[in-house]
């Protein structure tokens, strides 16, 4: 009964839980702490700055698009089939523009923020280390949320409770290392 | 969606304000870094299971706001516990990767400002949990719809300004 556990129970329960998020959040640290990540730092202005936002977004662009496909499937109006259904479809390029929107908007507004404390950066760096970023997480989430949803729902898997700990854990270690692949992907056009 | 993200976002340049000011710090010590995400994710989730289980005891009229209220003596005392245990672990294991990162911060200082960050922060998610399904209550909102964003959101925020309010002081 959920009104009357002792802090003993709540703690048992939920660090399982908090262990994994820990688990990830030191995996996406060790990205962030390695030599290339450190000298990526210390040459793109503004990445630091877009960092946090960056990491919260993907758990709202992506974590809703979770729990609506979780939705759908128990309302029986989303099929668990790799096909391409209209519904599926249109919360899958829902999911893409918003998190590719939000990715570029982030960009603008970190250029401005270090415009405006007169740091100097690079517009074209930021936005473009935000659309290669944002598009390789979008691909990885979308893919990767499709799959384990519609596999462990026909397995008779509740969605709703893998969604959370598959977005965050995914979200944090990858957007990390996207941002990594994107500095080097501008590193290499220009 | 998207104003919503957007506002989001430009809330969590407080954050990368902060990291962006401390960056000559933390690519000295690659073991602060390691610390970044971690601080973010945890807060958080600490504060959304604080949050759901008091609106839930709320519903369920076993939630007062008193010291001496058995529910919120559980949950209090379940945060602060696992505040300890999780930012312990987290301390140890930054120290050893920023080590192997070629970071030369000791394990007692990477301890301390891992374990004192989190304990701070366990205070933060009690209070601000409180006040906020206190507040949702009192005005007439669901706190089951309002109280996560906000008090997740404010915890990931403040997780970051804590830990480096406690950096400015050890090191």
């Amino acid at each position: 009964m959920p009104g009357h556990d002792s802090a003993r129970d709540i703690y048992r329960q939920a660090l399982p839980v908090i262990s994994v998020s820990l688990i990830a959040g030191l995996f996406a640290g060790t990205i962030l702490a390695s030599d290339t990540m450190r000298a990526n730092i210390a040459e793109v202005p503004g990445l630091l700055l877009l960092l946090p936002a960056f990491l919260a977004t993907r758990g709202g662009v992506y974590g809703s698009l979770g729990a609506r496909l979780s939705t759908g499937l128990h309302q029986g109006l989303i099929e668990p089939r790799f096909r391409l259904d209209r519904r599926l479809t249109n919360a899958v390029v829902a999911s893409f523009l918003n998190g590719m929107t939000v990715s570029v908007f982030i960009a603008v507004v970190t250029y401005l923020t270090l415009v405006l404390f007169g740091d100097g950066g690079s517009l074209f760096q930021l936005v473009g280390v935000m659309v290669v970023a944002g598009f390789l997480s979008a691909v990885l989430m979308i893919t990767v949320l499709i799959s384990v949803i519609f596999v462990g729902y026909r397995r008779g898997l509740d969605p709703d409770n893998v969604i959370g700990p598959v977005v965050t854990t995914l979200g944090d270690v990858f957007g990390v290392f996207f941002l990594l692949v994107g500095v080097a992907a501008v590193g290499a056009v220009s | 969606m998207i104003p919503l993200l957007a506002a989001l976002s430009v809330l969590q340049l407080v954050s990368g304000t902060v990291l962006e000011t401390y960056e000559a710090v933390l690519l000295r010590y690659p073991a602060l870094l390691v610390l970044v995400p971690v601080q973010i994710g945890t807060a958080g989730n600490l504060a959304s299971i604080t949050c759901s289980r008091l609106t839930t005891q709320l519903y369920l009229g076993t939630y007062e706001l008193s010291p001496s209220n058995p529910a919120l003596r559980a949950n209090a005392g379940a945060v602060f516990a696992l505040a300890a245990t999780v930012f312990g672990a987290v301390g140890v294991a930054a120290w050893a990767i920023g080590l192997a990162l070629g970071g030369s911060l000791a394990l007692g200082r990477v301890l301390l400002i891992s374990l004192v960050s989190g304990l701070c922060l366990a205070v933060l998610v009690v209070v601000a949990s409180v006040a906020a399904v206190e507040a949702s209550y009192r005005i007439g909102l669901n706190p089951d719809d309002t109280t996560i964003p906000v008090v997740t959101n404010l915890c990931d925020i403040a997780g970051v300004l804590i830990l480096f309010a406690v950096v400015s002081v050890v090191l």
